[in-house]
């Protein structure tokens, strides 16, 4: 086995034994996506000389014989919209092109803590917004799995590092899917937690209310190492919680019971897909697990509801990028003539890609007066309902099972050009931002060797659950 | 459809200038988005009241107080990426 296919584990316990310094580690990985990233360009930014000197300090707490913690010299990429100290963050955007982030993300002092070693930024949709990578100003990345095809997204670069080895884990976000849907695209899994579970102090808002950071890892147990690292209340993050402490919590599997949500078997579901899904259903039936069908009544205006509140604060959250403070723009300044309105709206303009400018003008538009209760607050109040559609499933049942995405990757170019096509792609993970609550994308079958995942839904705080349950299914 | 006009009304609102390209193209995609969403149209929401949040929040306080900032190596930092300072403040461009 190559060295950059372990899990945590399997690396903690190797640098333990001294089997291969955290530098040799390091630099496996290292020299494995500097030959390799350029046909699939998971990264924006490499940091090197970060990962070094990271790996270093840890091997000398090891040669002091001291006990490092679990993620102690363990290989990361990180989003690029999640800050870390004095390393360019540009949300794959040309109007972050030269920020240079000022403090660490909650996250990422967290891991730091822990002597995680970072190797870079991974790429993005602009932003957070899209389902394909596409929508980077820096290039697409390409699925590992066939070089034609994308990665999903929001979090693609991550996703597909994870898959091609270049790291062991990763940080995305998961606003409406971005974690879910890319690791389900790339054959690895990921987490979006409870919302308020992990901070998200250091995190470039998207939509605030929805807006989760998680794991991507290769195996479930390391999905629950990381998640337990980076999770916790936050003084710099008020929508955050402490997580109710179970200890040792351990799940009889044949006392679960799985609901599967009749609308979610109607139309537009690749065949391939659905296939995968029953098998799921077929693997957790043998192991004694009680399937039920669940109705959630509202889940086919999960999607459009989606697509006004996000907008919607998206078009608050990115008016803060007004080519003033957060570094300097391709703009010469000098060429703008005209006020100071006249050059927001030339930096801004030409600062921002199309997907965003439809983003903030959606928004812009559901906001503006005479729009707002037919368009926001109608949302607001269909959110409600999706949330308490949920909330009568989990009377009933422990965990919802679903797919993750509708269709297998698709091609580089085939959705761009349509953006309501490109937002069905996310009707079956925005819902579960709406309510808050968390879910787990996890392998689940290959069609054609391309992945198909499937998705495990659970109550509030209720991430235990949820892992115990993708444990298993990966054990069977 | 959505009207020119309105097109260019919001994105001025927004502070975004398009080209007449981008505005007319802009006119086809919002106008199919916004039928789209307007499926919401039929859900009945009487008696239902809205959720910013997915959870009850509640306001946190701390105390406040002053940092001199003009020792303090952050305001360096931050200052260091405007594209233009004076004297320790921003420089923007007249707003009249």
């Amino acid at each position: 086995m190559e060295l950059t296919q372990f899990t945590i584990k399997q690396a903690h316990q190797g640098l333990v034994k001294k089997d291969f310094s955290a530098l040799e580690f390091t630099e496996a990985f290292l020299d494995k996506l500097k030959q390799e990233d350029k046909k699939i360009h998971a990264f924006l930014t490499v940091t090197e000389d970060l990962a070094i000197s990271q790996a270093k300090r840890i091997d000398n707490l090891i040669a002091q014989k001291k006990d490092i913690p679990i993620l102690a010299g363990i290989p990361c990429v990180v989003k690029d919209n999640i800050l870390i100290e004095g390393i360019k963050c540009t949300s794959a955007s040309k109007i972050l092109e030269n920020y240079i982030a000022s403090y660490d993300a909650t996250c990422i002092k967290k891991l730091k803590e822990q002597g995680v070693v970072f190797l870079g930024k991974t790429n993005l949709d602009e932003f957070a917004m899209g389902s394909s990578c596409e929508n980077s100003a820096f290039g697409p990345t390409r699925n590992p799995y066939d070089l034609t095809r994308v990665p999903g997204g929001s979090s693609g670069g991550s996703a597909a590092a994870v898959a091609a080895n270049f790291s062991v884990f990763g940080l995305g976000s998961d606003t409406g899917g971005s974690i879910r849907q890319p690791c389900s695209f790339c054959g690895v899994v990921g987490l979006k937690p409870t919302y308020g579970a992990v901070s998200r102090y250091g995190l470039i808002a998207f939509a605030s209310s929805l807006d989760q950071i998680g794991p991507i890892t290769k195996t479930v147990e390391d999905a629950r190492i990381v998640f337990d690292a980076i999770k916790g209340q936050d003084e710099m993050d008020s929508t955050s919680v402490e997580m109710p402490k179970i200890e040792n919590y351990k799940l009889k599997i044949e006392n679960l019971r799985i609901g599967v949500p009749k609308e979610y078997f109607t139309k537009g579901m690749d065949s391939e897909v659905e296939k995968a899904v029953k098998r799921a259903i077929e693997i957790y039936k043998k192991m004694g697990t009680k399937i039920l069908e669940i109705s959630l009544p509202h889940a086919e205006y999960a999607l459009p509801c989606y697509y006004i509140i996000a907008p919607s604060e998206a078009s608050a959250n990115l008016a803060r990028y007004d080519g003033i403070k957060y570094g300097k723009t391709t703009n010469d300044r000098q060429q703008v003539t005209g006020d100071l309105i006249d050059y927001y709206l030339k930096v801004r303009g030409e600062g921002f890609g199309p997907e965003v400018k439809r983003r903030i003008m959606l928004g812009t538009y559901a906001l503006s007066a005479g729009y707002y209760e037919a368009y926001y607050k109608k949302a607001q109040k269909v959110r409600t309902l999706i949330q308490r559609d949920f909330k009568k499933a989990f009377d009933k049942v422990d965990i919802i099972l679903a797919p993750t995405s509708p269709s297998l990757p698709f091609k580089l170019g085939e959705k761009i050009d349509d953006p309501l096509s490109m937002y069905l792609t996310d009707i079956y993970t925005v819902s579960i931002n709406l309510a808050g609550i968390p879910a787990i994308s996890i392998p689940c079958a290959e069609s054609n060797n391309l992945p198909i995942g499937i998705q495990l839904i659970a109550n509030a705080f209720e991430e235990d659950k949820i892992f115990e349950a993708a444990l298993a299914f990966e054990k069977s | 459809m959505v009207s020119k006009e309105t097109v260019i009304h919001i994105a001025k609102l927004a502070r975004l200038k398009f080209s007449e390209n981008e505005t007319e193209k802009f006119q086809g995609e919002f106008s199919s988005i916004l039928d789209y969403v307007e499926n919401l149209k039929v859900v009945d929401v009487s008696g239902v009241e809205p959720t910013s949040h997915s959870m009850a929040l509640e306001n946190i306080e701390r105390e406040d107080y002053l940092i001199s900032y003009s020792k303090d190596k952050l305001s360096k930092k931050l200052l260091d990426l405007a594209p233009e300072t004076k004297n320790g403040y921003l420089k923007v461009k007249s707003v009249f």
